[in-house]
């Protein structure tokens, strides 16, 4: 596209498909230079990184059987998911303590974003995903997940922690944070009273719901509509 | 990969054998998905199953094509398949980008799944950079097809008659005039490797597609979806054709929220 100037700017496009990805196969050689590269990369951005084969792959350690892997499901029946560091956040401030709640597991994962580690003893500033039941009722889980989890991770995020769990019954229930300035409406989000809740759910939902229901065209992405 | 939806009363997942599969390429402009949303809002159609894929963005919201309060609260994620029996049309609606490295296995996994269901074609509606068209390209309309050798034998005729134009083949080198033509269509997304897997599966497929640019790109939509009107006859097109498109609740707000008063 050339613009006023005369320079020609290529546009990126709504449709999101790398020109690159789709023009050329790849040779050997072509994916030889390819990961080279992108091992220099991550050296000179993490210098103590060793490169794994697997550096995408996420792990989920289950801490509340001896051995660190759980082998039978977990018996769940409230699933509560806290997604971002507000969400997060909220429930470190009204919900968890450490005499109601114990630590039942943690994701282990690396993306460009963030990199969380098996440590169950985190900082409200760190990066992490916990999974904490409640002591008097342990079908109750609760996860709280601060760190971001990657657009081809969330797939396999979905697949292990809810592999782990019995699921007949389950009620699921996701918090998550999005800016004002993203809310679709009419009148223009400087007037409008923020925060405010908005909520999506399932048509095997029957319970009331606190607030209303999230209007088109507004849409909910990554994690949360994973 | 395609989950049916339980319509209750015990149903079957529905039985797809015989029928067109309509879907868009995720291309330049959206415009195969904006037209695919007005099929979907325009006829009607009932929403049958999902696909559960790991190879698109993930993304969720109510219901884009509701028309009240009460079908309004329906959630509706990333691709989703819609159902016609009486023109034996199922569609296929994408609605986020693929996952980086992803596109291939959709493809693949798409493909089997069209052979598996017994579709008897596929339509796919794209688009391609109208900057990339050549000084014959320019001129004349922008619209094109591409047919697979074995729908080519069954309706290349009717494109003769339409006066459609096809696709063009280009120089695989530009500047050098005497190399092997290459099917090229940037901006395509998908189209061009789901086309040239379709020719060499013997499956029957149909590619729709305009020259455009990102910008507003509704009227390409409904540009793109007449054009397809011509072929398919979905709905009647004696009068203004454009005018019988029903436009879905979910394009509003497309060019962002309304202006803060104190602006003025």
């Amino acid at each position: 596209m050339a613009t006023f100037f005369g320079e020609v700017v290529v546009a990126p496009s709504r449709a999101g498909l790398d020109e690159e990805e789709e023009a050329r196969e790849e040779t050997p050689e072509d994916r030889e230079i390819r990961r080279e590269i992108e091992k220099k990369r991550y050296r000179r951005r993490f210098p103590r990184l060793r490169l794994e084969s697997r550096e995408r792959e996420i792990d989920v350690l289950w801490t509340w059987k001896s051995g660190g892997r759980a082998e039978e499901p977990l018996v769940c029946s409230r699933f509560i998911v806290a997604i971002g560091r507000n969400a997060a956040a909220f429930l470190s401030s009204f919900i968890l303590d450490s005499v109601c709640w114990e630590v039942v597991g943690v994701v282990k994962l690396w993306n460009e974003w963030c990199r969380t580690s098996s440590t169950t003893n985190v900082l409200p500033t760190d990066s992490f995903c916990l999974f904490y039941r409640l002591i008097s009722d342990p079908t109750v889980l609760l996860c709280q997940c601060s760190c971001y989890v990657a657009e081809d991770q969330q797939f396999q995020w979905l697949e292990k922690v809810f592999g782990s769990m019995q699921k007949k019954g389950l009620q699921v229930t996701i918090l998550s944070t999005c800016p004002v300035a993203d809310y679709k409406t009419q009148e223009s989000t400087l007037t409008l009273a923020s925060p405010f809740l908005k909520a999506l759910k399932t048509k095997e939902f029957q319970e009331q719901v606190c607030c209303p229901l999230l209007e088109q065209p507004n849409i909910v992405r990554d994690l949360p509509a994973a | 990969m395609f989950i049916p939806c339980d319509r209750g009363g015990g149903s079957a997942a529905p039985d797809f054998k015989g029928f067109t599969l309509l879907m868009p390429a995720v291309s330049v402009g959206n415009v195969g998905q904006l037209a695919i949303d007005l099929v979907i809002s325009t006829l009607d159609m009932t929403k049958v199953g999902y696909f559960y894929t790991d190879c698109l963005v993930p993304m969720v919201g109510n219901n884009p094509y509701a028309t009240a309060e009460e079908n309004s609260t329906e959630l509706s994620i990333n691709a989703e398949v819609y159902f016609l029996p009486s023109k034996k049309l199922v569609v296929l609606q994408i609605r986020s980008p693929f996952i980086k490295n992803k596109y291939r296995p959709f493809c693949e996994t798409l493909l089997s799944w069209v052979k598996s269901s017994k579709c008897a074609r596929v339509v796919l509606l794209s688009s391609s950079h109208a900057y990339q068209r050549d000084d014959e390209q320019l001129l004349g309309t922008p619209l094109r097809y591409l047919l697979t050798p074995d729908l080519e034998k069954a309706v290349g005729g009717r494109m003769q008659e339409l006066n459609w134009k096809e696709m063009e083949k280009v120089a695989a080198y530009p500047g050098i005039s005497d190399t092997d033509k290459v099917l090229h269509i940037p901006g395509g997304g998908i189209t061009k490797l789901l086309f040239t897997e379709s020719c060499s599966k013997g499956i029957h497929m149909a590619v729709l597609l305009k020259f455009c640019s990102e910008g507003d790109n509704i009227p390409d939509a409904f540009v793109l979806v007449n054009y397809l009107n011509e072929w398919l006859q979905l709905i009647k097109s004696e009068v203004n054709p454009s005018s019988q498109w029903k436009i879905p609740s979910s394009w509003r707000l497309l060019f962002g929220n309304g202006l803060p008063p104190a602006l003025f």
